[in-house]
């Protein structure tokens, strides 16, 4: 990795983990989410197995989601988005090192509580282990996905909520892919490894088209 | 050449007033050749009876909205790639009626799915497929609507555009897997060669009619766009000139 | 003709595409009367697209 590269990664990440970041609220929202899903289902825990998987990846997706907005928005308002956006380096490669700083500051937290909170579920041990298996891989694809909503609706005052409205449909490949290799390690209709192999073809393919496209939306919204 | 001389919205505007009435009259010929055609003519299914005749509502609404979306894609990439004009008009205007298709295809959809499957909405891949698609434009709708520069909100709008376009044939796959995965095929299909000619041409003669109706609809509504841009620079300028003071601020106010 | 036991899904289905039909029309035409007055009023207050030549970016 190139000097300017590490460097825009040490900043952001140390940004987001600071006082001011919200990196951990992520995490708490996610234990939030996962509490108040028995209070709606009702507290039968071989219903709360069957459907653990599900409710984990629901909840890590909302947190994503809740987290998007911090993305670019800061540097916006400061204006270090468009002293990048002019310092002639790929924003593609800008985008993607901003995107990987955060995924490591909100989603890997997730993935690091999901086994915790798999144990409130009732999810057995080797479920937990695929849960948390495949929102490793899963979630970058959220952050890669969320970053293109986070670039097109960053000029806006309030767009939080149309990000979210705008990420969830291009989500929805992620989400099918997690929960059904989560649910194929448990019972197995199909071998774990075949949607597991496609979620990870998923994360690479929102590796190239979120940069391309957040770079793309970035670039406009500026000029 | 032709298509970059219509990038003049007055020379656009020429063609669409003499283009306009001969499309009218086609879709309305179409329309009523095709619905009669789909209640009289058509014979009923051994198997679903007379609410066959949905079909000929549904199919060529599932069609359009599926259509609509590659014209908005299309004029994405003309609004991304060439600069065109007219692009992003198109793109913005396309986005309501391919809502309304969608809208239209869905409730026509779950009415046919009550007599045959039992309830109103089933899972089933299609049917949650054409779901999303509503969300997506929707969710287009919506940006177009926050933001108030026209060409910006187009640039922004064709970029999730094209993401989504890249997006759907996935999106379809991975729903068609999570629906095979969750229940066995017990949907009647209808569709594939099988299809019989005394049910195919009054399904064609109203997908023409449709489409017609689309291109009829899609012209006016960018005409209206055409105007409301026009109305939009003269207010700015009116603005401009009358509080010379104030008028950096009020000229680019997406800035 | 009859349409069976299930004439009101086939009825509802062709009436809802009609209304469904007839907004987007509606839509349309009122959207554009809408438009034609604001140019009109502009035009009243003396606003007007007079310079084509020099002013062919307020065109759109």
């Amino acid at each position: 990795m190139t000097g300017w590269a590490m460097a825009l990664f040490q900043r952001d990440l140390r940004l987001s983990i600071r006082v001011g970041g919200s990196a951990l609220v992520g995490v708490l929202f996610f234990l939030a989410v996962v509490t108040v899903i028995p209070f709606g289902v009702g507290p039968d825990l071989n219903l709360l197995a069957r459907i653990g998987p599900a409710i984990l990846w629901i909840g890590a997706l909302l947190a994503t989601l809740l987290g998007l907005d911090r993305l670019f928005q800061a540097d916006r308002d400061d204006g270090t988005l468009d002293l990048m956006l002019m310092a002639g380096r790929p924003m593609e490669l800008v985008v993607l090192i901003k995107c990987l700083a955060h995924w490591i500051a909100t989603g890997l937290p997730l993935v690091i509580a999901a086994p915790l909170l798999a144990i409130f579920l009732n999810i057995d041990p080797i479920a937990m282990g695929a849960v948390t298996l495949t929102l490793l891989v899963g979630t970058p694809a959220l952050t890669l996905i969320g970053a293109i909503g986070a670039s097109l609706t960053v000029s806006l005052r309030r767009g939080g909520l149309l990000l979210a409205v705008l990420v969830i449909p291009l989500a929805i490949p992620v989400l099918i892919f997690g929960v059904s290799a989560a649910d194929a390690a448990i019972h197995d209709p199909v071998p774990f490894l075949t949607p597991f192999l496609i979620l990870c073809a998923l994360s690479l393919i929102a590796a190239v088209i979120g940069p391309v496209a957040s770079a793309a939306a970035l670039r406009f919204t500026a000029d | 050449m032709a298509f970059w001389d219509y990038a003049n919205p007055t020379r656009f505007l020429k063609l669409v007033q003499v283009l306009l009435p001969w499309l009218v009259g086609l879709c309305v010929i179409f329309f009523a050749a095709g619905l009669y055609m789909s209640f009289f003519m058509a014979p009923e299914d051994y198997q679903q009876g007379n609410t066959v005749r949905i079909m000929y509502i549904h199919v060529p609404a599932a069609w359009l909205s599926m259509m609509c979306y590659s014209v908005m894609a299309l004029s994405s990439i003309g609004t991304l790639v060439w600069k065109h004009p007219l692009a992003d008009v198109s793109a913005k205007s396309a986005a309501p009626i391919g809502a309304a298709f969608t809208f239209m295809a869905l409730v026509t959809g779950s009415l046919w799915g009550k007599p045959m499957w039992g309830t109103y909405w089933v899972w089933d891949a299609r049917l949650t497929s054409v779901l999303v698609l509503l969300i997506m434009y929707l969710g287009l709708m919506t940006l177009w609507r926050t933001m108030e520069d026209p060409i910006k909100a187009g640039k922004a709008a064709a970029v999730l555009t094209l993401v989504g376009a890249l997006n759907l044939p996935v999106i379809k796959f991975s729903v068609d897997w999570w629906n095979t995965l969750h229940q066995p095929a017990s949907v009647v299909r209808m569709d594939g060669p099988t299809i019989h000619p005394d049910i195919l041409w009054p399904l064609m003669v109203m997908a023409t009619a449709f489409t017609l109706f689309f291109f009829v609809i899609h012209l006016m509504a960018m005409r209206n766009e055409i105007m409301r841009r026009r109305v939009r620079a003269l207010r700015l300028r009116a603005a401009a000139s009358s509080h010379p003071g104030t008028a950096a601020a009020t000229a680019q106010p997406a800035e | 003709m009859d349409f069976g036991s299930h004439a009101g899904f086939i009825f509802a289905s062709y009436g809802l595409c009609l209304l469904t039909i007839l907004a987007l029309i509606a839509w349309v035409r009122f959207d554009k009367a809408h438009q034609d007055r604001s140019l009109r009023e502009l035009a009243e207050q003396g606003i007007t697209r007079a310079r084509p030549e020099n002013e062919s970016k307020n065109a759109r």
